[in-house]
């Protein structure tokens, strides 16, 4: 299961972008990305239906980012692994995508990927389908629910949310799946399971009290080739931001007049906001 | 070689609106960098149906890969297509749709060819780029403009090194504008086993049920709504106006549908439809909280009203007090003057 730690997104104040146009995330509450909990719920739930099913969590970000993973943990995960390497920060969708695809060869290639559509601080949905294709795997995105698993075929049958519908489509595993957030929201953390994994940190985090530890790898450990990881293995880069927050009640106050209505529409048509 | 290229998509034969947007766009970016625009159709029964769609939007070349099993659409024969074809072609720019296809499409085929993708731009330009350590500058690229982090940034995004440069963009963003109906450009019937494994036709779909939305107004990225107090059926004609101009869709509050105004689906609110369009011009809403609670997470609130005090003013960025029939025709007049 493929997660992330996001930013929250509803909250963004002025110093949420650094000079470099990367995101500050320490400037923002970190939160579990709302989606990747659906797809860690359709994994729960296959997990219920085959005993014997394990659920791999692995995330890739700063040595906190084990919030998530602990999070995953304390709902049902079995196991979790933190990407977090100096020489993977700054990655855009495809160096991360590379990143996580290595993890999982490590892991060794499982049944089923399974992780959220998209995440909400880039709403790209790339990430998900450029790990498919890395490791060469069939895909289906934006399910909605898994409907059944034939054990005999190794066949999946999901139901997908497309433009205007739904699908229902037939796929083999291995198979990489993206959940959307139409997806049925995930069971809440357990309390045993809270208890005990709360010890549970990654060497990174450095913390004493840790009794059991989150399995922690840099680029090294993935046998990633560092031109195409973090900054370095971007190709897109970010040349300008913009920012475009507009605090409620602060509320520009314009009269109907030609110049100021002008005077708007020049406005909006500079910053990009409308086209 | 070098050329721009359109992945359209299809509805069975027929091309998707979204595609015709692209190929507007693409036309205008080859034309400024001096190179051809070229585009690519997979599906089945197609041949002698989609040519005289594409072509008149001054498509220099269209590829056209029709067999079995490439419609409807599924992840690895069409991203097998587009691989091999950009080996072949080396385009420099690739434009999607923001769609459920080319959100599924895209990042497939960037991921094969190390290149770098843009999902959801709002905007396509071409300029220079500096890169600030090397010093080294690149010209003619193509600037990826689009909202980032919820909405509350816009980011310029380019792809210095990896060629294509691809980018998707949402229905409805671009315009889509014929350039010549007899436009003459050569269409090529591909050889499909050349391009697509019969191992990538595992992956089936089963059944499929879609209805046509008879507006876009979920995900119109622009919205312009009325309510009570653009008074009358012929102020709605001016919204539509607004809207189209924009791009954007209209929509509605319940008591300008209650009144007879507009059509019901166009109602946003609680009991209607959720929007959380980039910008939202609110015309004569109040704002009552039912209605609130379908629009309060849009980018950017601009109300046009004649009440100072109206609720909904406490939400918005920029309150404009006036009437609805003096202020969207001077909209409507300075959008055009100023907009590209």
């Amino acid at each position: 299961m493929l997660a992330k730690q996001v930013p929250d997104t509803r909250n963004v104040g002025p110093d949420a972008m650094t000079p470099e146009g990367t995101v500050n995330r320490s400037a923002l509450p970190a939160i579990f990305n709302p989606e990747d909990l659906n797809a860690l719920e359709q994994a729960l739930r296959l997990k219920d239906q085959f005993p014997g099913t394990t659920i791999t969590v692995v995330t890739m970000g700063l040595p906190k980012a084990s919030d998530v993973l602990r999070d995953a943990l304390y709902r049902g995960a079995d196991d979790a692994v933190l990407l977090t390497d100096r020489a993977l920060g700054g990655a855009d969708t495809l160096a991360t995508s590379y990143a996580l695809s290595m993890a999982i060869r490590k892991i060794g290639v499982p049944d089923l990927i399974i992780g959220g559509r998209q995440a909400i601080d880039g709403d790209t949905a790339q990430v998900g389908p450029q790990v498919a294709q890395k490791l060469g795997l069939d895909q289906v995105t934006y399910v909605e629910s898994i409907e059944d698993i034939c054990e005999k075929s190794r066949k999946l049958t999901v139901i997908r949310r497309i433009d205007g519908g739904i699908e229902k489509v037939e796929t083999p595993m291995p198979c990489l799946l993206t959940i959307t957030g139409s997806a049925p929201a995930c069971r809440p953390q357990n309390a045993k399971r809270v208890m005990k994994y709360k010890k549970a940190a990654a060497p990174a985090e450095n913390n004493p009290k840790a009794t059991i530890e989150i399995k922690q790898w840099g680029a090294a450990d993935i046998d990633a080739g560092l031109e195409q990881c973090g900054l370095a293995g971007s190709p897109t880069k970010v040349k300008a931001v913009q920012n475009i927050v507009f605090k409620a009640k602060e509320s520009k106050q314009l009269s109907g007049s030609d110049a100021d209505v002008e005077e708007l529409i020049v406005e909006l048509l500079n910053s990009h906001t409308i086209g | 070689m070098n050329n721009v290229f359109v992945y359209c998509e299809i509805d069975k034969t027929t091309v998707e609106e979204v595609s015709f947007e692209l190929l507007t766009k693409g036309r205008k970016l080859a034309n400024e960098l001096g190179v051809q625009l070229e585009a690519v159709v997979a599906g089945t029964g197609i041949k002698g149906q989609v040519e005289s769609q594409i072509l008149p939007y001054g498509v220099d070349k269209l590829h056209v890969f029709d067999a079995e099993g490439l419609y409807p659409y599924t992840s690895k024969p069409h991203t097998s297509i587009l691989v091999k074809l950009f080996e072949e072609e080396k385009p420099q720019i690739c434009l999607m749709g923001a769609t459920v296809i080319g959100r599924d499409l895209g990042p497939r085929v960037s991921s094969a060819h190390m290149s770098g993708l843009t999902a959801d731009c709002t905007a396509l330009e071409i300029g220079s780029y500096e890169d600030k350590r090397s010093g080294k500058v690149f010209d003619n690229l193509l600037y990826q403009i689009r909202p980032a982090f919820g909405g509350n940034i816009v980011a310029t995004i380019v792809n210095p090194e990896h060629r294509p440069q691809m980018a998707t963009v949402r229905s409805g963003v671009m315009k889509a504008e014929i350039l010549d109906v007899d436009y003459k450009g050569d269409v090529v019937y591909e050889d499909v086993c050349q391009y697509v494994d019969e191992t990538d036709f595992v992956v089936k779909v089963l059944e499929r049920h879609v209805e046509k939305a008879k507006n876009n107004l979920k995900g119109a990225p622009i919205v312009v709504a009325g309510g009570y107090g653009v008074g009358s059926k012929e102020g709605f004609d001016l919204l539509r106006k607004l809207a189209k101009e924009l791009h954007g869709e209209v929509g509605a509050s319940r008591a300008a549908v209650d009144a007879g105004f507009c059509e019901h689906d166009l109602q946003i609110g609680q009991t209607g439809v959720t929007v959380r369009p980039k910008v939202y011009i609110a015309c004569g809403i109040s704002g009552a909280i039912q209605h609130v609670a379908g629009m309060k997470e849009s980018g950017i609130i601009i109300s046009i009203n004649t009440d100072p005090n109206a609720p909904i003013n406490q939400l918005a960025d920029y309150v404009i007090t006036g009437s609805v029939e003096e202020v969207v025709p001077k909209m409507i007049k300075y959008y055009k003057a100023n907009s590209k």
